[in-house]
């Protein structure tokens, strides 16, 4: 055992006392450091706390109901979850982003896309990279809740819409707010809302639209909820009262069935619209959740445009529905005196050009209206009565009425989109084409043919507001609507009693066109109307493809003087007559009101609502449920049923 | 050799301090566990305290003259046990440092610590000049060089770091000349320098290791990594403020966002929910703790005993620096305790074992 380095007591006093001062140095130096966190950043790393702690979760507002007139729903929403993504943390992100995108089948891209179509937002604020998430994506997120703690559900309101595209144009359909909307929205729209895009949703989004709420709940490192800070309720979207009559629209959809056209019914004392309905539709359904960038590609180069409502944007020629016009026109100014008639041998030659009367080319093989007077030219649809009427009258007063009754501007329906149509004219000539006025114009446009087009409801609106002594109310689709616009053109009384006869003859006479569209006990009255897409002699030329044929118009109204409800119909390309292809819709339409009146009258008819709040238990899936089938027509008494899916929870 | 020493001699105050740390220490492992699924762990940690405390009376009545006689042995001894850890130690956390003893695993490398503040107090009591000789420099260094290797190979790059101080302040203390401490210093610029300099670091650190360093240089490109546990802590503290968030109250520490809340960086949690206050309060305990042990140094008997509780100090006061440097973020995460607050069986005896040593040169002061 050594024993030399015992009692050595040679101890290093001042370095030991250096070693102190040390000590004492590297203490205060982390006390610096302490002290910088602690006191003077203490803010900042309170903030970045808090943000640790607590996340806010959107509550989405559920958007209002869409009801019938007799409060049957017509549009409704169903739960379903959309899955967040936690954007505070933006490298963790980053690295996530792989595992996300292959977890919930999305292409990284789009991934890429979304984060940086969001970048302006604030950063807490969570984004909606899949709007519907499916079971498969339910688990993966619970089952990743730890190591990528950048997903979350929200539960959100889906539209539902009636099933086939049911009123489909009308109501439009919501989908994710464009950039646009945004900015118009005066910060209400943040990008992800979902808002109204076309229709009624569109028109009346800010109603509809309710409030989002927030939920600031308190999460784990994991990003486990573990406790609830606040809760701001959503204050839902209010529900609207449309005037569209479930009964009514139901028989316009089925009785135009997929042809390409369009029907509108109007209650002409109102200018409460009855029915609307545009073929062929998409199902807004479809664009409820999102639509494929394909799917909206096809749908806009569809060459039967399915996007188009054309009740309210179909501008065509109202063929013989104009010849209403030019004899209102007539009988005001009396140019050609009421007495005036003329012979029909099929045709007539202006300026040394034939002029055919649709008689001419007629299945009966009749070619000739014989000797017509203004009763009988409407019944009949002479051309030829009309060719001369248009050529004595001129175009200026031709233009002058039509625009009064309604032709070349817009109805002011609360429609978005809504198109004027055209009502030509010297000077519109003159604008558009910097040519003269030929007068060979003005005879095809006294009979509805040429530059002149209208659509679906103008022309329910204009007939409608004839037979109603000059009264025209403006079409609305919301029923307690305030302020009703309101045209008044005065015409006299003869005027209209003259009209209206011929239009009730045009069903109820003789050699009528409409003569098979007859009602028992409906003073059911109108006008056909076949509009050349292009002209006769052309159409002779060329092989009778379908998509030369003629549009086929019928407007009816009953009853016969002051209606109750007119109706539109428009049927594109049938081949057929007016009264032939688009009558019969007229008359389905006009038939189920009077019964629906007459039931209504007997007390027979109840409509019975339903009973439901969205909260319900329906025991629906949240993942997309095509909503139930309407009723058949058969009970089309009965009201829509509940549509109400639960919330299945993701678990 | 006179009777052994009376309870009397005993340093108390040094006693009071360790009991007071320790204190806050189960407080805040109590606070930071008692929610989770790791409820009840400060009452393991008080177990670990009573046994160290039973070590540390043990090694005390030791004289530690005769611990110094054996230091070759000891340090046998230690270098074969880092071999065996190597050879068959258990992998936890992704690192060999575990043997088993006595049911528990023990970190050997803790060991080690003890063995070579031994070892270099022998030695540095050995040199008879009062100027260290270049030639004693390098032999104390190739003396701890060699358990270091092989702590590193572990790798253990946090207890291999420890072992650097006990060196330096040894050298120091046994008398280093100037210009040897500047070469010295020199030479661990550089070191430092090319562990942060990715060419030279790819060659000698583990990629964890490298990942902490750059993960502790640029937080933001490792946001769950090291550099996410640099930055929690950070928030942990900085959000603490002057008075603190109160007794389990500290949302970073309850919520699971501070790393290994209950161990490396209990002083986050604790400087969370006790504030600037309390921040001030443990390290002004640690202080007087380091400057108690200094203060026993001086009077210790002989350069012996002076060595013994110098090396002490150096290790305590390392581990305190480096850990709650990593606290406040300006440290990368090496994996070494807060003495006596952190949890922690092996690192808690080595304290007490440690003290042990203090305590056995202090009661034998007047002895002779």
């Amino acid at each position: 055992m050594s024993i030399w380095f015992r009692n050595d007591n040679r101890l290093p006093q001042g370095r030991l006392a250096i070693v102190s001062y040390i000590i004492v140095g590297m203490i205060g130096v982390l006390l610096l450091g302490f002290w910088k966190l602690q006191v003077i950043d203490s803010d900042r790393y309170g903030v970045m706390a808090e943000r640790n702690r607590v996340r806010s979760i959107p509550i989405i507002a559920p958007r209002g109901r869409m009801l019938d007139r007799d409060g049957r729903v017509l549009v409704d929403n169903y739960p379903s979850f959309s899955v967040l993504l936690l954007r505070d943390d933006a490298a963790l992100v980053e690295k996530n982003l792989p595992a996300i995108a292959d977890g919930l089948g999305i292409s990284l891209d789009e991934l890429h896309d979304q984060l940086n179509n969001t970048k302006a937002l604030p950063k807490f604020q969570p984004i909606v990279i899949k709007p519907e998430a499916t079971k498969a994506d339910v688990a993966f997120i619970e089952s990743h809740r730890a190591d990528i703690p950048l997903l979350e559900m929200l539960m959100v309101h889906r539209r539902r819409y009636l099933p086939d595209g049911f009123m489909g144009h009308a109501s439009g359909y919501v989908g994710e707010v464009s950039e646009q909307q945004i900015e118009a929205s005066d910060g209400k729209l943040r990008p992800g809302d979902f808002a109204g895009k076309t229709g009624i949703e569109k028109q009346y989004n800010d109603m509809l639209m309710g409030t989002d709420g927030m939920r600031r709940v308190i999460v784990n490192s994991v990003g486990k909820e573990v406790g609830r800070l606040s809760t701001q309720e959503a204050i839902p979207g209010k529900q609207i009262t449309l005037t569209i009559d479930y009964d009514l629209q139901q028989i316009a959809e089925q009785s135009l069935g997929q042809r390409p056209g369009a029907v509108v019914a109007l209650d002409p004392r109102t200018g409460e619209v009855l029915a609307m309905v545009s073929r062929p539709t998409p199902d807004p359904n479809d664009f409820a959740v999102q639509v494929s960038k394909e799917e909206w590609k096809r749908l806009n180069e569809d060459p039967l445009h399915p996007l188009l409502n054309r009740a309210i944007q179909a501008q065509l020629a109202p063929g013989s529905v104009f010849k209403i016009i030019t004899a209102t026109a007539m009988l005001e100014d009396k140019v050609p005196p009421e007495s005036f008639t003329t012979f029909c041998p099929g045709y007539a030659t202006f300026y040394g050009r034939q002029f055919k009367c649709w008689v001419y080319f007629a299945k009966t093989g009749a070619k000739s209206h014989g000797v017509t007077n203004l009763h009988d030219a409407i019944l009949k649809s002479c051309d030829v009565f009309f060719y001369n009427v248009g050529m004595r009258l001129g175009i200026d007063r031709l233009a002058y009425y039509a625009k009064k009754l309604g032709i070349g501007h817009k109805t002011g329906i609360d429609l978005p989109s809504e198109e004027p149509g055209l009502m030509p004219s010297p000077e519109w000539v003159e604008k558009t084409f910097h040519r003269k006025w030929y007068a060979g114009e003005t005879i095809s446009v006294s009979t509805g043919q040429g530059a002149v087009t209208t659509t679906p409801l103008q022309l329910a609106r204009t007939i409608g507001g004839i037979a109603s002594g000059g009264v025209f109310k403006q079409p609305h689709m919301l029923k307690d609507a305030q302020n009703v616009g309101e045209e008044r053109f005065a015409i006299s009384e003869p005027t209209i009693e003259k009209i209206t006869d011929a239009m009730y003859g045009v069903i109820n006479e003789p050699g009528g066109t409409g003569g098979h569209l007859k009602l028992t006990g409906v003073e059911l009255s109108g006008k056909s109307g076949t509009a050349q897409v292009i002209g006769y002699s052309t159409r002779d030329r060329l092989a009778k493809q379908k998509k030369f044929e003629d549009n086929a118009w019928f407007v009816g109204y009953a009853p016969k003087r002051n209606p109750e409800i007119v109706v539109a119909v428009l049927v594109q390309e049938s081949g057929q007559h007016g009264g032939e292809a688009s009558g019969p819709v007229v008359r389905d339409i006009i038939k189920t009101y009077y019964d629906k009146k007459a039931k209504k009258n007997n007390g027979q008819y109840t409509v019975e609502l339903e009973h439901h709040d969205l909260d319900g238990d329906g025991g629906k899936p949240a993942v997309k449920t095509a909503p139930e089938p309407a009723a058949k027509p058969e009970d089309s008494a009965k009201p829509v049923p509940a549509r109400v899916a639960s919330v299945v929870a993701p678990h | 050799m006179k009777d052994a020493p009376g309870t009397r001699d005993y340093d108390w105050w040094l006693l009071a301090i360790l009991a007071a740390i320790c204190a806050l220490g189960v407080i805040e492992i109590y606070s930071a566990t008692h929610g989770s699924a790791l409820a009840g762990m400060h009452m393991k940690q008080v177990r670990w305290l009573g046994v160290g405390l039973v070590l540390m009376f043990a090694l005390s009545r030791l004289d530690y003259h005769l611990i110094l006689d054996q230091a070759p042995i000891l340090y046998l001894i230690g270098v074969v046990a880092l071999v065996a850890v190597l050879a068959f130690g258990h992998t936890r956390f992704g690192a060999k440092r575990w043997l088993p003893v006595l049911g528990e695993f023990l970190q050997v490398s803790e060991l080690v610590k003890l063995i070579i503040i031994i070892v270099l107090a022998r030695f540095f009591a050995e040199v008879q000049s009062d100027e260290l000789s270049l030639r004693d420099l390098i032999k104390a260094g190739l003396l701890v060089g060699l358990p270091l290797g092989l702590i590193l190979k572990q790798p253990d790059l946090g207890t291999a770091l420890v072992l650097m101080p006990l060196l330096v302040v040894g050298a120091f203390l046994a008398g280093l000349q100037w210009q040897h401490a500047a070469i010295i210093s020199l030479a661990g610029v550089l070191l430092v320098g090319s562990v942060f300099f990715p060419p030279v670091s790819k060659h000698i650190l583990k990629p964890y290791q490298r990942e902490r360093i750059t993960s502790f240089l640029h937080p933001e490109d490792d946001a769950k990594g090291s550099g996410y546990q640099l930055l929690q802590s950070k928030i942990a503290v900085g959000s603490g403020g002057f008075w603190g968030k109160g007794f389990g109250n500290g949302s970073q520490n309850q919520l699971g966002y501070i790393p290994v809340r209950y161990s490396d960086f209990i002083m986050s949690a604790w400087a969370e929910e006790q504030g600037f206050k309390g921040v001030l309060l443990a390290l002004g305990l640690y202080m007087a703790l380091l400057l108690r042990l200094v203060q026993n140094a001086q009077r210790a008997k002989d350069r012996a005993g002076m060595f013994l509780v110098m090396g002490v100090a150096a290790a305590l006061g390392f581990h305190v620096l480096v850990n709650v440097a990593m606290v406040i973020g300006a440290m990368p995460v090496t994996g070494i305790p807060l003495p006596l607050m952190s949890y922690g069986g092996s690192a808690t005896l080595f304290v007490f074992l440690a003290i042990g040593l203090v305590m056995n040169v202090r009661l034998r002061r007047f002895v002779n």
